[in-house]
C-alpha cells in the first residue's frame, strides 16, 4: 500500500472519528466550522488554483446565500425551499459577479472581484429592510433532514462531513474531467487554449458557478451553525482569510483548502484562546509557509516527505553495500 | 477556389500602419513561403488571418467562406491551425496531454465536467498517432518541461495536425533549432500531405526555399514581390530589402 494511501485512509478515520477522541462537544464544534470553511475554500481553490483567477470578493457570495436562506425562512419558508431558494440565489448572484468580473484577468479580476464584494458588504449594511443591516437575521431552527436533527454538536458535525465529502468528491471528478483540464489550460496558456479552439472566456464563466455552487453550500452550512448572519460575515477580511487558507493549504490541490482551513480556524478559535496576539500569530505562520513552502502546505510536506525517503533508502543502500 | 484568400487586408497601431492593403491567394495544397525583415508585419498577418488581431479593413476567406468577422476560437473549427514563433505551450503537463488539449478544442466534449479525460481512449488514439507522425510517441509520457528546444518545436507542429487542418500556418518553425532538429522538422514538414495547405513564416532561406513553392515578400506592411521562387529569389527588390547583395 503507498504512503499516499496510508495518509488517506488515516485522514478519513480521523475524521470520521473527531466526536471520539476531541475532548469535548467544543471541539467538535470547531471541527465543524473547519469542514464547512473547507468546502468554501474549495470553492474559491476551483478560481485560485484551477482557473488562475484571484478573487478578493467571495465572502459577499458566500454572504447572499447565507442571507438568502436567512431571509427565506423569516419569511416563512420551510428549510427546503430555502435552502433551494439560497442555491439559487446564490449561483444568480455568481453569475452576475462573474459577467462583471470576467471582463478581466490578473490585477483587473482582483480589483473587480475586490470592488464587487465591498458593494455586496455596502448592501448588506445598508439594506436594512431585507438584511436587518447591522444587527443581523437570526436563524432560530435547523433542519432535520430525513428525521434527523442538526440541532446536536455531532449531528450537525457528521452532516457537515457528509457535504464536505461530496464537495471533495466533485472537485476530484471537475479537475479530471474535460472542462477541468481545459481550465487548467485557460490558467496557463489562454491565447493558446482560444486558438486551439477553446472559449475561454466560457470555460472560465463555468468553472465560477461551479465555484458559486460550492461557495453557496457553504454560506448555507455557515448559517445554520451559528444560526445568525451579519455584513461582518461578508467584510473583506473574511475574503482574505478564505484566501490564506487555499494559499497556505496548497492551491491547485484538493486537500490543501481543508488543510488551510483547519490552520486558519484553529488559530482563531482555539490558539486565540491563550494567546493574545493570535492574528500576529497566524501572520508569522503564513510568513513562515511563504518562504519555506511556497507552493503551500501540502505539495510542500509531500515534497519534504519524498525528499527524507529518498535520502534514507539511499542511506540504507549505502549501509547495504558497505562491506562488513 | 482559393484555400485562403486574403484581400486588402490592413491594419494600424495607432499611426503605425502594419499591415497596408495585403492581398494574398493561397491554392489548395499549395506551400506558400511569406518571407521580409524583421518588423516587415509577417507575423502581424498571421494573427490577423488567425483572427486574433481585427483588421482594420479589408477580408479574409477560407475556402470561399468569409471569416472576417468569425471569432477567433472558431477559426480551429473551420480548419484553420497555426503554431506560434515563440513556442506557446502547456510546460507543467505531458507531452500527450498537449496533444490530448489540442484535439478536445475540437470536440464537444471539451464542456464535458463529468468523465476522466485520461480514460477517453479515442483522444489517447488519436494523440498518439498525432506524436507518431512527429517521432516523438516513445516519450509521450514525458513532462513537456524535460523535453529539448527541438522536442517541442515538433510538440506544436503534432498539436497542429491533430486538429486535422486544411490550412496549416507555421510562424518561424526552424527557429532556435540545431542543424540537426531542422533537418527533422523539414523533415516532418515535407511528409505533411497535400490535403494541407501552408502557409510558413520563415527567415532560414536553406530550408524555406526547398519548401516553398511560391513566395510572398513583405516589407512595411506590403506586399512588394510575389511569384514563383525562381521569380522572388531572381528579384531584385528581394535582393535590396531582404536577401542583399
Amino acid at each position: 500500500m503507498s504512503a499516499r494511501l496510508i495518509a488517506c485512509a488515516l485522514g478519513i478515520v480521523a475524521l470520521i472519528t473527531v466526536p471520539y477522541w476531541t475532548p469535548g462537544i467544543y471541539y467538535v464544534n470547531v471541527a465543524s466550522q473547519i469542514l464547512f470553511y473547507a468546502i468554501f475554500a474549495l470553492g474559491l481553490n476551483v478560481l485560485v488554483g484551477y482557473a488562475g483567477l484571484v478573487s478578493l470578493g467571495h465572502a459577499g457570495l458566500f454572504g447572499i446565500a447565507a442571507y438568502a436562506v436567512s431571509y427565506a425562512l423569516q419569511s416563512g419558508l420551510g428549510h427546503p425551499v430555502a435552502i433551494i431558494v439560497a442555491v439559487v440565489v446564490g449561483l444568480g448572484a455568481m453569475a452576475l459577479y462573474a459577467m462583471l468580473s470576467l471582463r478581466a484577468t490578473g490585477i483587473g479580476f482582483i480589483m473587480i472581484t475586490l470592488a464587487l464584494g465591498e458593494i455586496i458588504w455596502g448592501l448588506a449594511y445598508r439594506w436594512i429592510s431585507v438584511t436587518n443591516g447591522d444587527n443581523g437575521i437570526n436563524v432560530h431552527t435547523r433542519p432535520e433532514p430525513f428525521g434527523f436533527s442538526l440541532d446536536s454538536a455531532n449531528a450537525f458535525y457528521y452532516t457537515t462531513l457528509v457535504v464536505f465529502a461530496l464537495a471533495v468528491a466533485a472537485v476530484a471528478v471537475f479537475v479530471r474531467s474535460p472542462l477541468g483540464a481545459a481550465l487548467a489550460g485557460t490558467r496557463d496558456q489562454a491565447r493558446r487554449m482560444n486558438a486551439l479552439g477553446y472559449h475561454v472566456w466560457a470555460i472560465r464563466f463555468w468553472a465560477c458557478m461551479f465555484s458559486g455552487l460550492l461557495t453557496a453550500v457553504s454560506g448555507i452550512l455557515f448559517v445554520y451553525y451559528t444560526q445568525f448572519i451579519s455584513p461582518q460575515t461578508l467584510a473583506l477580511t473574511s475574503s482574505a482569510e478564505v484566501l490564506l487558507m487555499v494559499i497556505s493549504g496548497g492551491a491547485g490541490t484538493l486537500l490543501g483548502p481543508l488543510i488551510g482551513s483547519a490552520l486558519v480556524v484553529i488559530v482563531k478559535s482555539v490558539v486565540s484562546g491563550y494567546i493574545e496576539r493570535w492574528n500576529m500569530l497566524l501572520g508569522i505562520i503564513f510568513v513562515a509557509i511563504v518562504i519555506l513552502m511556497p507552493e503551500g502546505l501540502v505539495p510542500g510536506s509531500v515534497r519534504l516527505w519524498r525528499l527524507c525517503w529518498r535520502k534514507a533508502m539511499r542511506l540504507r543502500a549505502a549501509k547495504t553495500e558497505t562491506p562488513p | 477556389m482559393s484555400a485562403l484568400a486574403v484581400k486588402h487586408l490592413s491594419k494600424a497601431f495607432g499611426g503605425l500602419h502594419v499591415t497596408r492593403g495585403v492581398d494574398l491567394d493561397v491554392q489548395p495544397g499549395e506551400r506558400r513561403l511569406i518571407i521580409g525583415p524583421n518588423g516587415a508585419g509577417k507575423t502581424t498577418l498571421f494573427n490577423l488571418i488567425t483572427g486574433e488581431l481585427t483588421p482594420d479593413a479589408g477580408s479574409i476567406t477560407l475556402f470561399g467562406r468569409d471569416i472576417t468577422h468569425v471569432p477567433s476560437r472558431r477559426r480551429p473549427h473551420l480548419g484553420m491551425a497555426r503554431t506560434y514563433q515563440i513556442i506557446t505551450l502547456f510546460p507543467h503537463d505531458t507531452i500527450i496531454h498537449n496533444v490530448s488539449l489540442a484535439l478536445l478544442g475540437l470536440s464537444p466534449l471539451r464542456w464535458n465536467p463529468l468523465i476522466d479525460m485520461r480514460r477517453q481512449s479515442h483522444i489517447v488514439e488519436h494523440a498518439r498517432a498525432a506524436l507518431a507522425r512527429v517521432g516523438l510517441v516513445h516519450i509521450a509520457e514525458r513532462p513537456l518541461s524535460q523535453t529539448s528546444y527541438g522536442e517541442r518545436r515538433r510538440v506544436e507542429i503534432a498539436m497542429a495536425l491533430a486538429q486535422n487542418p486544411k490550412v496549416l500556418l507555421l510562424d518561424e518553425p526552424f527557429a532556435g533549432l540545431s542543424i540537426d532538429e531542422r533537418r527533422d522538422v523539414h523533415r516532418l514538414l515535407m511528409s505533411i500531405p497535400r490535403e494541407v495547405t501552408m502557409v510558413m513564416i520563415e527567415h532560414n532561406m536553406d530550408v524555406a526555399l526547398e519548401f516553398a513553392e511560391r513566395i510572398t515578400l513583405l516589407h512595411f506592411g506590403e506586399v512588394i514581390v510575389e511569384g514563383t521562387r525562381t521569380e522572388v529569389v531572381a528579384d531584385p527588390r528581394t535582393r535590396e530589402v531582404y536577401l542583399g547583395h
